[in-house]
């Protein structure tokens, strides 16, 4: 099901409605994108523009209301949720605002899971060895609440690129973050997507880390504004 | 599949470590150990009952018979790997010189006892060994009382029949004495070499043949299709089934009760799981979100929570099975002595049902919030305000409750028991959570007028008014149960004691013979100051009702079968005697009543006797029948002598007769039995003082045990708590630091929480107090025709052990919420 152009995310005419208590509210209304394997793409807007809403709905965490997104050349609407979790494993990967590491795993496993998901054999060693490149490998055994707010966004972005996963989704990655730190996040998230060609789609209200994507996108009120 | 289950003992290891799956283990393993110690414990005794059993036989399987068994009866016992042996038991007097007494002669063949074993002395006070062997020829083996009442000594000789023997060794223990009173005379034992020497055995002579048989249960059951069709009329088969059947149905509902006194804690603790597993579901809802969105399915989300939980229902259900170990082996220890002995040692399955019941009860109540996480939207990775999916409906436990219905049954193999349980239980619950939800309601008026550490205790039990109420109800079960073992036990049988008149017969004497009857009554009469009655007594069996010969299949239950084929305790009297009232029909005159009888009416309900009914008796192979005129209501409750059966005395005067008599004596003139007892050997003595001690004894260790079982009950009430304030706790940590942040101290908020749990603890101790008078009010009225005082303690003791175990028990579980830096837990969220 591949489209005759390698694009690596497309979306056409996208909206998304939801019933709120006060009626139908669009949240996204007819957003056209497309990204090209291995460019980068900044999404950026005021907060409560529809960023994270886009860019759920263009990782197959939801369904648009109207029009079509194609993920790595895969119609999404085609896929129940199970064959678009099974499009995402080891082939996505995400890094969020909240961290969202598993509290009960260690930061080692929180980075052998996508993994040991895509059915790798050699997680260990691969988490191990990713790790060390976002400077933890003496933090493996930790646990997230063991970790700073920097530390555990480092053991997320080492998660996220440890399957070696063809798409980045980044939503608002050093949100959380002082400055500091967001900045050496920023950084490595960069290097690591440079290293692995991976195609980026990053949420942020940085315009600085903004300005490092290839292109940028606008959102406002559901619209794509120029 | 692999990725999944590694993925569930890492969580597993995590959680915990951080304590997060505690209540839920402990739940789960007060359920494997509540049920794995009854199991054990009930199966110990069973398998002690069938060896006890066959020990009373001193066989797996009788042939009796009022006639030799037949040689190839025998032939064909062997030729299917059987072991057999004989015996030959006949009333008969032993003679030394002048003197004669009255004996249980019993000739054995090589072999005898087939199960259990001989027990014999050199003398009096020597010391007793174990037998293998059978006297040898031309000695016997006696009853140390034969001794005494012949004045004899082990190397005497005595005459039995025609033959003269010498007496070997003391007999003190043969397993298959019966247990009849009635029937006492001292036991004389030969081998079966000298039986014929004796010349006793003859056609006329009333001798009771045995064919004993032992051996593979298959190999029995098969003889036994064999013999069936070959018995006719005179012989009988008796089997382990048949023997010692009071105790062992006693013990069945013993049973019964155990488990399902263990199944209510499997109930409660399957509550406590249900909120625990809600709580620990809601908090992997993000992990399952992050999991799905790396690209989990949902089948590998479910699979590995599934195996995290299943993991621990094994680890915890092992260790309730360690607990339900150590827990039988204590109430086997309280009961074995009851038993008369040790018990065997406890088998592997019934631990392996406790296993099996945490597992069950794991599915059942926490696999259903469990499932949510299969539903939950990988959406939540991006908006945290997404809900869970929403909580199961009580459909969804119908499943797991069904499941224990089902356990219950199977446990009880007692429809009507459980049914009783199950209402009683229900019935409870109803009303307890009528009782709960009224209080939660009056604590909301309550606190718009009190202190500050008041007020927010009773927000706190107001607030969460579900679970206040599903709490309520836990502890107040416990407590219920708790108070009816404690209070209302000794309640009841102080107001049993106080029922027995304070002068009710504490001795009976049976086995007068008629030539003994007036020198007795004058020596009880100079001892008591009363004069005693002595009824005769003549025992005969019913052969046939309205001319129906008696057959005991035609009979529903058990019981009646045995009442009807067993031999009666039949007296004759003049009078109406004390204590008996006519319920029907009319007591016969003096004058010539002519063939009639009286009959309990509880023994007539039983055997579906009417007035009217005619009843044809055997008394030393002469029979006559009588025509029922009468029933009697008897107060057996008044300890005196009573017989089913009453006859006027023109019918049965010249049947030979023993004459029984009951009496009061004062401890102060205890002395005086010694002498007596001595002046009549052949008396038997029934010290009913001793026989209430006895009884005693067994009721308050059964109650032990059972307060063992209910121990359960209560710790799995506690897991309630737990899992309770478990479920509030991510919630008060953070109302207590806003609430330090906003400047209150550390007291005043350990104070709120003592107020909290203290009202809680009173008030499920007041639930309790109020269904444990209710129970107690029932059983007093309707099982125990006793009186009911009303248990005034129960409403001091209830609230007392309420805020006592309710107490601690909260205070523990939250005393750390208080003493939080509110900082830490506030940039938590
Ligand atoms: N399922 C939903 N139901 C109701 N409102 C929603 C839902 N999803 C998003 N919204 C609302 O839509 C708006 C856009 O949300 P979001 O995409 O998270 O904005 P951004 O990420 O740009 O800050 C917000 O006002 C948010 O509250
Ligand atoms: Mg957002």
């Amino acid at each position: 099901m591949r489209t005759a152009e390698a694009k690596a995310i497309e979306a056409r005419k996208v909206s998304k409605r939801v019933a709120a208590p006060e009626g139908m509210l669009q949240l996204l209304d007819g957003v056209d994108l497309q990204v090209a394997a291995g460019e980068s793409l900044a999404v950026v807007g005021p907060s409560g523009a529809g960023k994270s809403t886009l860019l759920g709905l263009l990782a197959g965490l939801d369904l648009p209301s109207e029009g079509q997104v194609w993920l790595d050349g895969h119609d999404l609407a085609t896929l129940d949720e199970d064959g678009r979790a099974g499009l995402r494993a080891g082939r996505v990967g995400f890094v969020f605002q909240s961290f969202q590491l598993l509290s009960n795993l260690t930061a080692r496993e929180n980075v052998m899971l996508p993994l040991e998901l895509a059915g790798s054999d050699a997680a260990g060693d691969r988490a191990d060895e990713v790790l060390a490149r976002v400077g933890l490998a003496q933090r493996g055994a930790h646990y997230p609440h063991q970790l700073s707010g920097g530390e555990q966004q480092r053991v997320a972005l080492a998660r996220a690129f440890a399957p070696g996963p063809r798409i980045l989704f980044a939503d608002e990655p050093t949100g959380n973050l002082d400055q500091r730190t967001g900045a050496t996040v920023g950084d490595l998230l960069f290097d690591l997507n440079r290293e692995f060609g991976t195609t980026l789609v990053l949420v942020t209200h940085d315009h600085a880390l903004a300005a490092r994507c290839a292109r940028t996108l606008a959102l406002d009120e559901g619209r794509v504004v120029e | 599949m692999n990725a999944a289950l590694r993925f569930a003992w890492r969580a597993l290891l995590r959680d915990l470590r951080a304590g997060e799956l505690h209540v839920l283990a402990l739940a789960l393993a007060i359920a494997a150990g509540a049920v794995s110690t009854v199991g054990l414990f009930t199966d110990r005794v069973e398998r002690a009952l069938a060896g006890q059993a066959a020990e009373v036989l001193a066989a797996d399987l009788l042939v009796e018979s009022s006639r030799e068994t037949p040689a190839e009866w025998r032939n064909e016992a062997t030729r299917r790997g059987l072991e057999s042996a004989r015996t030959v038991s006949l009333r008969s007097v032993a003679v030394v010189g002048e003197r004669t007494q009255l004996v249980e002669l019993k000739a054995a063949d090589s072999g005898y006892p087939l199960r259990g074993r001989l027990r014999s002395a050199p003398a009096p006070d020597g010391d007793e060994r174990v037998e293998t062997g059978l006297p040898e020829p031309g000695s016997v083996w006696v009853d140390v009382r034969l001794l005494h009442l012949m004045d004899l000594e082990v190397g005497d000789r005595i005459g039995l029949g025609v033959s003269e023997l010498t007496i070997s060794r003391v007999l003190t223990f043969e397993p298959d004495r019966g247990m009849n009173v009635f029937s006492i005379g001292p036991r004389v034992l030969i081998g079966w070499q000298d039986l014929a020497g004796t010349g006793l055995v003859l056609p006329a002579s009333r001798v009771h043949h045995h064919l004993l048989l032992a051996g593979e249960p298959t190999s029995l059951a098969g003889f036994t299709r064999w013999l069936q069709p070959r018995l006719g009329v005179d012989y009988e088969i008796e089997g382990i089934e048949q023997a010692r059947p009071e105790l062992r149905s006693a013990l069945e509902r013993a049973g019964a009760f155990l488990n399902l006194a263990a199944l209510v804690s499997v109930l409660l603790a399957g509550v406590a799981v249900a909120m625990a597993a809600q709580r620990h579901a809601a908090r992997q809802a993000d992990g399952s979100a992050v999991l799905r969105c790396l690209g989990a399915t949902r089948r590998f989300v479910l699979l590995a929570y599934a195996s995290e939980l299943m993991l621990l229902g094994v680890l915890a259900g092992l260790l309730g099975c360690v607990a339900g170990y150590a827990g039988q082996a204590l109430i086997g220890g309280l009961v074995a002595g009851l038993m008369g002995g040790q018990l065997p040692p406890p088998s592997l399955a019934p631990a392996l049902v406790g296993l099996g019941v945490a597992l069950a009860t794991l599915l059942g109540f926490a696999l259903p919030p469990l499932l949510r996480l299969g539903r939950v939207s990988p959406l939540r990775v991006l908006r945290r305000d997404l809900g869970l999916p929403p909580l199961p409906g009580v459909a969804v436990y119908m499943a797991g409750g069904g499941a224990m219905v089902a356990l219950m049954l199977w446990l009880s193999r007692d429809a009507v028991l459980t049914g009783w349980v199950l209402a009683g239980v229900l019935v409870t619950l109803l009303a307890l959570t009528a009782a709960a939800g009224l209080l939660v309601l009056a604590l909301r008026r309550l606190r718009r007028r009190s202190g500050l550490a008041w007020r927010f205790g009773l927000l706190n039990l107001a607030r969460r008014a579900r679970g206040s109420v599903a709490q309520l109800l836990a502890f107040g079960l416990a407590l219920t149960v708790l108070l009816l073992l404690t209070v209302v036990r000794v309640d009841l049988l102080d107001a049993w004691r106080a029922k027995i008149p304070p002068g009710a017969p504490n001795l009976f004497l049976v086995n007068v013979q008629p030539d003994e009857v007036g020198a007795l009554a004058t020596r009880i009469e100079a001892l008591t100051g009363d004069t005693p009655a002595l009824y005769p007594m003549v025992r005969g069996r019913l052969v046939a009702h309205n001319g129906a010969p008696i057959d005991a299949n035609d009979y529903p239950t058990p019981r009646a079968r045995r009442l009807a084929t067993r031999e009666f305790n039949l007296s004759y009297v003049d009078q109406v005697p004390e204590s008996n009232r006519i319920v029907a029909g009319t007591w016969w005159s003096e004058q010539a009543p002519g063939a009639v009888a009286s009959v309990e009416q509880g023994l007539a309900e039983t055997l579906g006797i009417g007035l009217g009914d005619r009843l044809r008796y055997r008394v030393a192979e002469r029979e006559f029948e009588v025509t029922v005129t009468s029933l009697r209501e008897v107060a057996w409750d008044s300890f005196r002598v009573n017989f089913f059966v009453l006859l006027p005395p023109e019918v049965l005067e010249g049947f030979p007769a023993t004459h029984i008599t009951s009496f009061h004596l004062p401890a102060a003139a205890r002395a005086g039995l010694g002498d007596l007892v001595r002046s009549f050997p052949s008396v038997t003595v029934i010290d009913v003082d001793a026989l209430l001690g006895h009884v005693r004894r067994i009721v308050d260790r059964v109650t032990l045990a059972i307060e063992f079982v209910f121990g359960f009950t209560l710790l799995a009430g506690v897991a309630v708590l737990f899992a309770a304030i478990h479920a509030t706790l991510d919630q008060r940590r953070y109302e207590a630091s806003l609430l330090r942040t906003l400047g209150a101290r550390r007291s005043g908020l350990l104070r709120a929480l003592a107020v909290e749990f203290l009202l809680l603890g009173a008030l499920a101790g007041l639930l309790g107090a109020l269904a444990a008078s209710g129970i107690g009010w029932l059983l007093a009225r309707e099982v125990f025709d006793l009186p009911w005082q009303g248990g005034g303690l129960l409403w001091l003791f209830g609230p007392l052990a309420g805020m006592a175990v309710v107490g601690l028990a909260g205070l523990a579980g939250t005393w750390r919420v208080a003493g939080q830096p509110p900082l830490a837990v506030l940039r938590r969220g």
